[in-house]
């Protein structure tokens, strides 16, 4: 197995990291419903309990994604978040009043009182989603930076990654296309949040509620993303000569890589079919529809993923400089040595066993709901 | 530059030190739990659940806030820290990915067991799932201490000039240098002496307010064999530390013991009072005001030899002095010299190559390599930075090891007040002494990183990379803004924190 294919292969664990990342957050989009969802002081705590229960994974597969990053794609880590760095700090302290919100927030004397706390998952709830999305959405649009590793020599003004734009990353808040991905992602979280809501918790009310905010997201999303592809596909791309490393403008370059990689193109289609099933199954079945998170969760899962693949893939550049187009970052100029790389495959050989207990403790977990009962009864609570 | 570097220094200690308030409690106060939760399942006493069940509400309002401060110096690396992250991402990336696949996620995924699966899983899965937190909380440790040591004692590596970065070539040498495996031990040991007392300080309370007079007394009888293993070990692998510091980092030893000129049968100074640097750096002869040594143990502590030369600050910048190998080590001038040659035959070799000029840049490389092991003195402007602070250094390893070594004398005290029954509940003045060891603790723990972190300045990467150098180019004012953020942020958490804590222990079992 060559460097080409190890470099293709840590490419393609980013993207499902990145990928399920998307999916678990389903903890910020059920976070964000808690308003609407939640009228009476106990159905809130049954909200806030059950995704409460999840969110430690979300926000360890955002440090493993950042982990993994670093360890096959260091230009990109250094680059990316030394450059765009309020955008990213912003990401992090969405993140960061989460972490401590589930524990504290009913806890007596808990100094910032419960409605802070509250306001702190709310917080969380819209903006880490939509941050997140909008950072990718630079994936896809490029930013403002240079790369010269030649500075190191200049002991001057050692700095290898540049950033040109003085905002710092806040600039990519004013690009309507990066906007929109993180409409998407906003959206996708609420609904899987109300998907998960109904798998969850075992309260008819509270189900009904969730129904009716999955009619009003599950659509929202699926419009947004239908534009959101339209326009990717419409647009031109950054794409890489093999040869000679050379970045260059291309009309339809997403698209292209799609119809190219014809593998890809089904995951994004199979994605869809099942997104769309699990949406429609569940807002309008008779009978409360339980599975949808797992119909919907592995579509996006696969769509995601996808995106990610043709951003990578095909001699594309997937962390591209709209100021100095050759600085752009593809998957092979961004990469780990070939030796780092293999070892981090063998490393990553524990993932499927990683999945296998997170599997198995949540099945045993979520066994039986949560129901009105077990919020009043006494034990370890949110 | 220098005012940039500054900042960001300031703000990834003032996150590492926040980060490392929480993670001592979590990694000690996890085995004490995990002790706690086996008796209850061995003997099926329901008092040993409640005991269990106390003790876990505190480690689980502590785990959420060593989370939160987590998250911020992982992502540090890359915002504040970019240039650091390309010259040496190949290495130190793959700890922080392997710590994330393996440890935290093992963490996550039990923790979650661990407090809502009381009624859901059974008494030994759910035990089970304790020790799988505990366990993933340690491997954590492992792994960013991994990253931690290479940064002291870099290896397994080598530098590619034309990716302009250091590429890892023996993964091995890395996860296994034997700076890593001692940080591993002194810190994970530490943190068991940490927990402990602050188990026990916690206990002590209860005594003196007279309530949970026996669920105290069992928890001390716990927390005190974790502590006495902990506080033992640590001072073994203490000694080891010191030990690879004298062969790895003098400038960090010499500034340890304020050792301006070097001699053999050196004296560990006891205790002392240290003159400002530029004084002592004008009478090398003398740099403490006053001070009481006891012969010959530097030596042997750094060297295993009493005979042996220990150079100190002024040997270290002049060069020359004796060694154990007999090489003749270079001055501070001829090393920064050397290391301007590398950076110049790297521009030069980058430039040939462009140009094709084979010969040339072949030429140049061999120039570099022969240079590269001073490279980071070439970004030195002047030999005066490669001092550390000495009196803070000087202090902390004292503080360190002067109360580190108290905390034996406690130990001894509470096994022999439970081996001869002592009513030591009515014990005040004792008491009292064991809540003061709690914030006692910490300081040494954290005094222990500063000696670590300050003593090794200005080096990010031993002799490689200057901090200076390290940094991203954002503006000194976005810097100081996320600064203050995080300090405002992290110190109203840390106090909301406290009051649920205290709130928590005052509600008792
Ligand atoms: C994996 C690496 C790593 C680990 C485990 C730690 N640090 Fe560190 N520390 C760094 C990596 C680092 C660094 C990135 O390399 C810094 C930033 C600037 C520098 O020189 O080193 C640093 C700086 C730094 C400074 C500032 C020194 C200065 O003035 O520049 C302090 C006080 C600490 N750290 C303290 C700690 C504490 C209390 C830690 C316990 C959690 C800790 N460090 C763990
Ligand atoms: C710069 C260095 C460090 C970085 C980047 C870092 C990163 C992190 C991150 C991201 C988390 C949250 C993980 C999660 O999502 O669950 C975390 C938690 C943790 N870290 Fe660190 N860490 C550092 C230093 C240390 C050190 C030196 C130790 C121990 C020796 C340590 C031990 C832990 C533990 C035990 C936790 C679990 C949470 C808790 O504190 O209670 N960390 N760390
Ligand atoms: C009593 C004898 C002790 C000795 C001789 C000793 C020695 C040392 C030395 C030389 C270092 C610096 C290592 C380096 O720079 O790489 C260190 C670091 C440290 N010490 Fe100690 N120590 C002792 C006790 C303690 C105690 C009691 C604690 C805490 C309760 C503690 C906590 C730490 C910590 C957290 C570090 C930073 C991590 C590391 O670098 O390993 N030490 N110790």
């Amino acid at each position: 197995m060559d460097y080409n294919f190890f470099i293709q292969y840590w490419w393609f664990i980013i993207s499902l990291l990145g990928a399920l990342l998307v999916f678990l957050l389903f903890v910020q989009g059920g976070q964000s419903l808690i308003p609407q969802l939640g009228k009476t002081d106990l159905e809130k705590t049954m909200l806030v309990n059950s995704v409460g229960r999840k969110w430690e994974f979300t926000f360890t597969t955002l440090v493993t994604f950042g982990g993994a990053f670093f360890a096959a794609f260091p230009l990109f880590y250094s680059t990316s978040f030394g450059g765009a760095y309020w955008v990213w700090m912003i990401i992090l302290f969405c993140f960061i009043i989460q972490a401590v919100s589930f524990e504290f927030r009913k806890k007596d004397k808990n100094f910032l009182g419960e409605k802070t706390f509250n306001v702190f998952l709310l917080i969380n709830g819209f903006g880490a989603p939509f941050l997140l999305g909008t950072a990718v959405g630079t994936f896809f649009t490029g930013s403002e930076f240079v790369i010269n590793k030649e500075n190191l020599t200049n002991p001057m003004m050692p700095i290898i990654s540049q950033w040109i734009n003085p905002l710092h990353g806040l600039e990519a808040l004013f690009n309507p296309r990066n906007l929109l991905l993180g409409v998407v992602v906003l959206f996708l979280s609420r609904t899987l949040g109300a998907l998960y809501f109904i798998n969850n918790i075992g309260d008819a009310t509270i189900q009904e509620r969730a129904k009716k905010q999955l009619r009003i997201c599950g659509t929202l999303f699926v419009l947004s993303f239908v534009t959101f592809l339209v326009v990717t596909f419409l647009a031109q791309g950054f794409a890489v000569d093999s040869q000679s490393g050379i970045v260059s403008m291309e009309k339809y370059k997403y698209f292209t890589n799609y119809i190219q990689m014809p593998i890809i193109l089904a995951m994004l289609l199979i994605g869809v079919v099942l997104v769309l099933f699990g949406l429609v199954k569940t807002m309008f079945s008779k009978t409360i529809f339980r599975k949808g998170i797992w119909f919907v969760g592995i579509g996006s899962v696969l769509a995601v993923l996808s995106l990610f693949l043709i951003l990578g893939y095909n001699n594309t550049a997937y962390y591209p400089s709209s100021f100095n187009i050759q600085s752009s970052l593809t998957i092979y100029n961004s990469c780990s040595s070939l030796f780092t790389l293999r070892v981090m495959s063998v490393v990553s050989l524990i993932i499927p066993f990683v999945l296998a207990y997170i599997v198995y403790a949540w099945r045993k977990m979520d066994k039986t709901s949560i129901t009105k009962e077990e919020m009043q009864e006494p034990g370890h609570k949110y | 530059m220098e005012e940039l570097v500054l900042w960001s220094r300031a703000q990834f200690a003032l996150t590492a030190i926040y980060h490392w308030l929480f993670v001592p409690l979590t990694l000690g106060l996890g085995i004490i739990i995990g002790i706690m939760e086996t008796i209850y399942y061995r003997t099926k006493n329901e008092e040993w659940k409640t005991i269990t069940k106390f003790w876990m509400r505190l480690f689980g309002i502590n785990f959420a806030i060593g989370v939160a401060t987590g998250l911020i110096l992982e992502f540090q690396f890359g915002t504040n820290w970019s240039n650091y992250s390309w010259f040496v991402g190949d290495i130190f990336g793959a700890p922080l990915a392997i710590e994330g696949i393996i440890a935290f996620f093992m963490e996550a995924t039990f923790i979650a067991i661990m407090f809502f699966g009381w009624n859901k899983v059974s008494k030994g899965f759910h035990l089970a799932s304790t020790w799988l937190t505990v366990f993933g909380a340690s491997i954590s440790a492992l792994w960013i201490l991994v990253a931690n040591a290479w940064m002291q004692f870099p290896t397994g590596m080598t530098f590619n000039p034309d990716t302009v970065r250091n590429e890892m070539t023996d993964f091995w040498a890395v996860a296994l240098s034997p700076i890593a495996i001692n940080k591993f031990f002194h810190t994970i040991t530490s943190c068991w002496v940490v927990g402990s007392m602050a188990c026990i300080g916690v206990s002590a309370w209860f005594l003196l307010k007279k309530r949970h007079i026996d669920f105290a007394k069992r928890s001390i009888k716990i927390a005190l064999p974790v502590g006495v293993i902990g506080i033992l070990l640590t001072i073994y692998t203490g000694d080891g530390s010191a030990y690879q510091v004298a062969q790895k980092q003098p400038m960090k030893l010499a500034a340890m013991e304020g050792l301006y000129k070097g001699q053999t049968k050196a004296p560990l100074v006891a205790i002392g009072l240290v003159k400002p640097h530029e004084k002592a750096m004008q009478d090398k002869e003398n740099p403490y005001y006053f001070n009481i040594g006891i012969p010959y143990t530097l030596s042997l502590l750094g060297y295993r030899d009493i005979d042996a030369y220990v150079p100190g600050i002024t040997d270290l910048l002049e060069g020359g002095y004796p060694t154990t190998d007999g090489s003749v080590p270079l001055s501070a001038k001829e090393k920064m010299e050397s290391g301007k040659k590398a950076i110049t035959a790297l521009a030069d070799y980058k430039k040939a190559k462009k140009e094709g000029n084979l010969a040339e840049s072949n030429k140049q490389l061999e120039i570099l390599n022969a240079n590269y092991s001073n490279f980071g003195y070439g970004f030195i402007k002047d030999e005066s930075e490669l001092v550390p602070n000495v009196a803070l250094t000087f202090y902390a390893f004292r503080f360190m090891v002067i109360f580190g070594s108290f905390f034996i004398l406690m130990y001894i005290i509470i096994a022999y007040f439970i081996k001869k029954k002592k009513p030591y509940e009515n014990y005040k003045w004792f008491l009292y002494i064991c809540i003061a060891c709690i914030p006692l603790a910490y300081m040494v723990s954290h005094s222990g990183w500063l000696v670590a972190e300050m003593g090794r300045q200005p080096w990010v990467i031993q002799d490689l990379m200057p901090t200076g150098a390290a940094i991203s180019a954002i503006s000194t004012s976005s810097v100081a803004t996320t600064f203050i953020i995080f300090c405002v942020l992290f110190t109203v958490l840390l106090i909301a924190e406290l009051s649920i804590m205290f709130k928590q222990i005052k509600k008792g079992f």
